[in-house]
């Protein structure tokens, strides 16, 4: 499904950093094509037929777990799964124990979420398949990135000269550091809006704007990205109460209207109504989040299509 | 709301301040004049209003008080009390406080945040305002507790306090000892635009010591709290200022060297404010003599060095606030051997005629102290303007600097009597407080037209 199409060159995604804009448009060009196809009847191809994937999550996901497995399966790939519940890493075996136990089964893609940054990379190194990663502690996740991008591109026709505004805990966000590195190689301008205690130190080198105001912070956004705050991180530690941050931080009405009055809203999920976002403004008009999750398995069938072609065939 | 003892229904009729030595420490300036007082703000100023003979006419429109030549100033601003509203309502009132408050000339006082409950959460706030709008006239304004019940682990609610009316932050005699917490605070505390004020001793070094460590405390057997303890905290906090850019105010120093890093942040830009009580000022270590529980203070009571280093940096303007440290301590926790009686001694009421002592000696010029008394505080805190400027708020003093008394605990306004100043011979008293043009204290038959 690829005609002529500039081709994704690397045998894993272990983040955006290091992608170019062709190489991100190259993928986003094939997720089209998987949107349409999800949408059909007969929603398989053969793809990855004959080809063994491993969803290895060290930390607990519904979402991103089963939208992996949809996009292994409508591949034809054989899907399994293995989470920490069930695996030997609770006995006490290390990683890269994990590792070589898998890679002796002879998988052909193994996708990875971590909840220690750079454990992904460490974990690549030492299989012979390929890898992609499905979140890395606070360090990537690239297919959320992509996701993103493409919900954007469908909704609003372009990224680039856009303005997307991040807004919440970007400081243990792997979304926000995907998204920043994936719009700002798209063209768009980013900026970020969170309390302090929230962003990570000199966050303002990665060309970005910071505000630590909604106010300023949505003025003029085309897109509006909320993040999720974990629960343990808003009694006291890094803000005070949850009441205090949606009074400041959460996005209801009023803070909305701060931006374009064509703004749309985005949130990676799941989503703490009343923390983060407020319910009406989840649910309504320019809510992008149930086509986030649409594109989501899309752009995985796209990214397993483009490792599969660095797949030894013999 | 039976407690309501100043009634504040209709305009007052104008007053004028007549032959007066009218200090403005905030121009730094003083002249001898007359002031109008007027819808509550300063209307009129200047030397022409002077001389009272001369001002027959103005009789018909206002009120004319000859001050006899004494001092109209700003009244005091005191940016560290503790008022026992909610929970210690035996130990102090509002209603007692402003008493103590209006009979010292001070017309604005910040309020402790370790009251029970705890000033942590914005319904409090709002009930001490309600309480204090009930019961007072003064201008009382609460500060909030920087961290959870004190307990330094989690922060408050910053934001909704700011916008419930505290005006500082922190968390009263305790030291925040978690330099994670505290450098998380400063920062959400910048995001809010909000002042931290803290009380800086590093408890592990303090631990049991009840005084000044050191000779005098060694001959006397009793523990000592090196100065140490409070310069770790302060260069702690003031290097974590540096690297959040928040908005701090050591609330309590006690020593030279706690002076000379205020002084290097301020020279190097840090937006950095420092209080000292009026007792570490006017009395040393050596005042504890034979165990006097009056003296126990936290911080301790320094050296007489100490005192003299903190006097130098008042004359010269790195301390922008002197405080009273009001701590009211009822006869069983002081009657008591000296290491197991409480901290704290009172202070509204003696705060503006112990200060004098430093302008009767010689050690500093009245605008000087004044300016540490109202202007300073005034501004470390955002509070209004406390000047002489025309459109400025009519809270002011009268006082003679100096009539010379005696301090009898008895007669003192303040629920508790533990004053370290009992039967101490000052000079300098206060005839009149004015807040937003209205009296809240008027000594009788002090002044023509009082």
């Amino acid at each position: 499904m690829n005609g002529g199409r500039s081709q994704y060159p690397y045998r894993h995604l272990l983040g955006i950093e290091g992608l170019s804009r062709l190489d991100i448009q190259a993928l986003l060009d094939t997720a089209e094509d998987y949107v349409a196809l999800s949408r059909q009847v007969e929603k398989k191809a053969a793809t990855l037929r004959g080809r063994t994937q491993i969803n290895l999550f060290f930390e607990p996901s519904t979402r991103t777990q089963s939208s992996f497995e949809i996009a292994g399966k409508r591949l034809g790939a054989d899907v399994m799964n293995m989470s920490v519940s069930s695996s030997s890493v609770k006995k006490g075996e290390t990683l890269l124990d994990t590792a070589a136990t898998l890679n002796a089964m002879r998988p052909d893609i193994i996708i990875v979420r971590h909840h220690a940054a750079g454990a992904v990379n460490l974990l690549a190194r030492k299989v012979d398949c390929s890898v992609v990663n499905a979140g890395d502690g606070a360090h990537e996740h690239p297919t959320q990135a992509l996701l993103d991008a493409l919900t954007i591109r469908r909704a609003k026709g372009r990224i680039e000269g856009l303005v997307v505004t991040i807004c919440g805990d970007i400081l243990h966000s792997r979304v926000a550091r995907s998204n920043i590195i994936c719009l700002a190689a798209l063209g768009a301008f980013v900026r970020l809006v969170g309390p302090s205690t929230l962003l990570p130190s000199e966050v303002e080198r990665f060309g970005v704007e910071v505000s630590p105001d909604m106010r300023t912070g949505l003025a003029g956004a085309d897109i509006v990205m909320m993040l999720r705050l974990q629960r343990e991180r808003m009694s006291g530690a890094f803000v005070p109460s949850i009441r205090e941050y949606f009074r400041y931080f959460g996005l209801d009405r009023e803070k909305l209207s701060f931006a374009k009055p064509d703004a749309l809203v985005m949130h990676p999920g799941p989503m703490n109504r009343g923390v983060e976002i407020a319910s009406d403004v989840a649910d309504g008009t320019q809510s992008l989040v149930r086509e986030q999750v649409e594109m989501g398995v899309a752009v995985r069938m796209a990214v397993l299509e483009a490792l599969a072609r660095h797949l030894p065939n013999e | 709301m039976s407690e309501r003892e100043f009634d504040r229904a209709g305009p007052p009729q104008p007053v004028l301040l007549a032959n007066a030595r009218l200090v403005d420490p905030q121009e730094r300036r003083e002249f001898h004049g007359g002031l109008i007082v007027k819808d509550g703000l300063i209307a009129e100023i200047g030397a022409h209003l002077a001389t009272v003979s001369s001002l027959d006419d103005m009789r018909e429109k206002m009120r004319v008080i000859d001050c006899l030549g004494h001092v109209v100033a700003p009244g005091l601003v005191d940016l560290q009390a503790f008022i026992g509203e909610p929970g210690a309502e035996h130990r102090e009132t509002l209603s007692s406080a402003s008493r103590a408050a209006a009979a010292g000339g001070v017309t604005t006082l910040v309020c402790r945040p370790d009251t029970h409950p705890v000033i942590d959460d914005p319904a409090i706030v709002d009930f001490v305002l309600r309480r204090a709008r009930a019961a007072s006239a003064l201008r009382i304004h609460p500060s909030a507790a920087l961290t959870k019940g004190l307990a330094g682990r989690e922060m408050t609610e910053i934001g909704l306090l700011k916008e419930a009316g505290a005006v500082v932050f922190g968390d009263g005699h305790k030291s925040i000892m978690n330099s994670q917490l505290m450098r998380r605070a400063l920062l959400y505390a910048r995001d809010r635009d909000a002042i931290v004020s803290h009380f800086t001793q590093d408890e592990t070094l303090a631990a049991e010591g009840v005084m000044n460590e050191g000779e005098f405390a060694s001959r006397l057997g009793l523990s000592g709290v090196p100065k140490v303890a409070e310069t770790l905290v302060l260069m702690r906090d003031l290097a974590l200022v540096r690297l959040t850019g928040a908005r701090y105010h050591a609330a309590l120093i006690s020593c030279a060297e706690s002076l000379e890093a205020i002084r290097a942040a301020k020279s190097e830009g840090l937006r950095v404010t420092c209080g000292v009580s009026i007792n570490h000022l006017t009395l040393n270590e050596s005042d504890v003599g034979d165990y006097r529980t009056f003296f126990k203070l936290s911080p301790p009571l320094r050296s007489e060095t100490d005192r003299r280093a903190l006097v130098e940096g008042l004359s010269d303007g790195v301390i922008d606030a002197i405080v009273s440290d009001h701590d009211p301590q009822d006869v069983e926790t002081k009657r008591q051997p000296f290491a197991e009686s409480a901290d704290g001694a009172i202070g509204l009421e003696t705060m503006l005629a112990a200060g004098l002592r430093l302008v009767h000696s010689g050690e500093i010029a009245l605008p000087c102290l004044l300016a540490a008394l109202s202007s300073g505080p005034a501004n470390a805190f955002r509070l209004p303007p406390a000047n002489l400027a025309v459109g400025s708020c009519a809270d002011l003093v009268v006082f003679d600097p100096d009539e010379p008394w005696i301090v009898d605990p008895s007669t003192l306004h303040s629920l508790c009597k533990n004053t370290p100043f009992d039967e101490a011979r000052l000079q300098g008293r206060v005839l009149a407080t004015l807040v937003g043009g209205e009296f809240v204290n008027a000594v009788a038959s002090s002044l023509p037209g009082l």
